[in-house]
């Protein structure tokens, strides 16, 4: 059984004085296996969040179904499973971090067991034990996010669903994120987090739905849609001068005595290699670049 | 449970707010003045007191109702806290109902602290202790449940400033819409006689809550004005939340 099933999702609104409608999903339909880290990857304004809200019954789609371990996602015992984290999230900034989780912890569960134990692990989760009597009005940014990764956990749920969670963070609070999705993961959990950010998608998910313009473009297992071809080698020298290393490649950047250069044929890359090598010359760095999602999620914007 | 989970954190939320104390303090402010104009009116000092005193535990009430009434649902959308509430497993009416309750307490522990001024002073100037007085605070607590049910209709579909303006006006036309009868009398034309009369019923009539003359004056009062007046506001405010739950509950999000 699949963990999240969506299939042929329609939404439209009516904007403006005189309500003119406007599509913002043009029939979505995807999959999320069970224990999968699905992304969830698009440009603002694609559908990403319409989409999200839809799946958590905020607003009604126009047309479409979709399932939550089989079940209708309006259902109550579905929403149980469910675990969510808005994207800018503002919560209750009265609340201390210990009054805040408490408090979601009664909307999801009525019986109250150990309530106090699950609160502590999670603040442990995410890093904010010694915060737990901060009003969260005081919280920065990340230390935010974080808190509202702990309430998407809060009942221990199957699906975890993130917008843009490492949306604003700083290298370090977007690696915390990523290790909190990875040990979700690890523990048999299903994460589906939307982002526009390639890089985090290729770095955890396993399956990746790429949405522009309310539409799925692309769709698959990450392996799948990035092949291992080389397209090109990227490699820095110095000690050569720029204009000798002209017939292997064309030059990116050069800067002091070390120069970048993109070499598209495989037969220079050996070339150049013993080439700089008689010349008494040194390589900094060979890095082969495979074809990447980036490359096919412009390919598939520079299409529309 | 999940109702009074949400009911509580209401409260808390209304009472960490500074705009609250700060009607509290000028009601307060306003029930101790009564007794500088009882000093400067002729004739009997203390039915002042109580006349000013009723008019600003009820005056003040609704001011409090309508502003977080209006504020604190409205707050959850704008903020977008209902998003994380609402992916929780409960339902879109025990989130509503949880705020009409949590609304509730937070007015109840108002209109107590406001009403204890009142007794405070009362007894200060030798008047004993009247229950009359409870059973009027108590139909004015009803018209401030009436009241805030109202906006919490309206913010469940519009913004905070409009909600506030709305629910202010049928504040104020409830208080004459006993008049309504006399127009339905004086209107000639059928259809204008019936959309009068359709307007009478759809109304709050808040007058039923004002017994306040009655009590100051020691004008009788009938048991059965007073039990009819309070059902009247139970059935009131349980359409009303049955309204609100309908729009809720059809609503996106956006």
């Amino acid at each position: 059984m699949n963990a999240l099933e969506i299939k042929d999702l329609y939404k439209s609104f009516k904007v403006g004085f005189i309500p003119k409608k406007k599509e913002i999903l043009k029939g979505i339909s995807l999959s999320v296996k069970k224990g999968n880290i699905y992304g969830y990857l698009g440009p603002n304004g694609a559908g990403k969040t319409t989409t999200i809200k839809t799946i958590l019954g905020l607003i009604f789609p126009d047309k479409g179904e979709i399932k939550i371990f089989g079940r209708n996602h309006l259902d109550i015992k579905a929403k149980k499973k469910i675990g969510f984290l808005p994207e800018n999230p503002y919560f209750y900034d009265y609340l201390t971090a210990y009054e805040f989780l408490n408090f979601y912890m009664k909307l999801s569960n009525s019986h109250h067991k150990n309530n106090e134990k699950r609160i502590n692990e999670l603040l442990n989760l995410v890093g904010l034990k010694s915060h737990s009597n901060l009003q969260l009005r005081k919280f920065s940014r990340g230390m935010l996010q974080r808190i509202g990764i702990a309430q998407a956990l809060i009942s221990d749920p199957e699906l975890v669903i993130l917008d843009e969670p490492l949306s604003g963070l700083d290298p370090i609070g977007r690696k915390e994120i990523r290790d909190v999705i990875l040990k979700l993961k690890e523990e048999g959990k299903t994460v589906f987090f939307s982002s526009h950010i390639l890089q985090d998608i290729e770095m955890i998910c396993d399956r990746v739905g790429i949405i522009i313009d309310g539409r799925i473009i692309s769709q698959g297992e990450l392996e799948d849609l990035i092949s291992e071809e080389i397209l090109y080698t990227e490699i820095t020298v110095s000690g050569v001068p720029e204009i000798e290393l002209k017939n292997f490649g064309e030059t990116v950047a050069s800067k002091g005595e070390k120069v970048l250069l993109k070499i598209y044929r495989k037969e220079k890359i050996e070339e150049i290699v013993s080439f700089i090598i008689s010349k008494k010359g040194k390589i900094h760095s060979l890095i082969p670049r495979t074809y990447t999602l980036e490359d096919i999620f412009l390919g598939a914007v520079q299409r529309k | 449970m999940k109702i009074l989970t949400i009911a509580l954190n209401t409260f808390k939320e209304a009472i960490r707010d500074r705009i609250l104390y700060l009607i509290l303090f000028v009601s307060i402010f306003f029930i101790v003045f009564s007794r500088v104009l009882s000093m400067i009116t002729v004739g009997d000092e203390l039915k002042v007191i109580k006349d000013v005193g009723l008019a600003s535990i009820s005056i003040f009430g609704v001011f409090m109702a309508i502003i977080i009434g209006t504020n604190l649902v409205y707050k959850e959308i704008d903020k977008r806290t209902i998003y994380t509430l609402l992916s929780k497993p409960i339902h879109r009416y025990e989130f509503l109902l949880g705020k009409f309750l949590g609304l509730n307490i937070t007015l109840l522990v108002m209109v107590v602290i406001m009403s204890v001024v009142f007794f405070g002073l009362m007894f200060l100037y030798g008047s004993k202790f009247e229950s009359k007085f409870l059973i009027a605070i108590l139909l004015i607590f009803m018209e401030l449940a009436v009241i805030t049910a109202i906006s919490i209709l309206f913010s469940s579909f519009t913004t905070p400033i409009l909600s506030s303006v709305f629910t202010f006006f049928l504040y104020l036309i409830g208080h004459f819409s006993q008049n309504f009868k006399f127009f339905i009398a004086k209107t000639k034309a059928p259809i204008g006689k019936l959309l009068i009369r359709v307007l009478y019923y759809i109304l709050p009539n808040l007058e039923k809550f004002n017994i306040k003359t009655e009590v100051v004056h020691n004008l009788p009062l009938s048991s059965n004005f007073i039990l009819y007046s309070l059902l009247y506001g139970i059935f009131y405010v349980l359409a009303v939340l049955f309204l609100s739950a309908l729009i809720f509950h059809k609503r996106d999000f956006i």
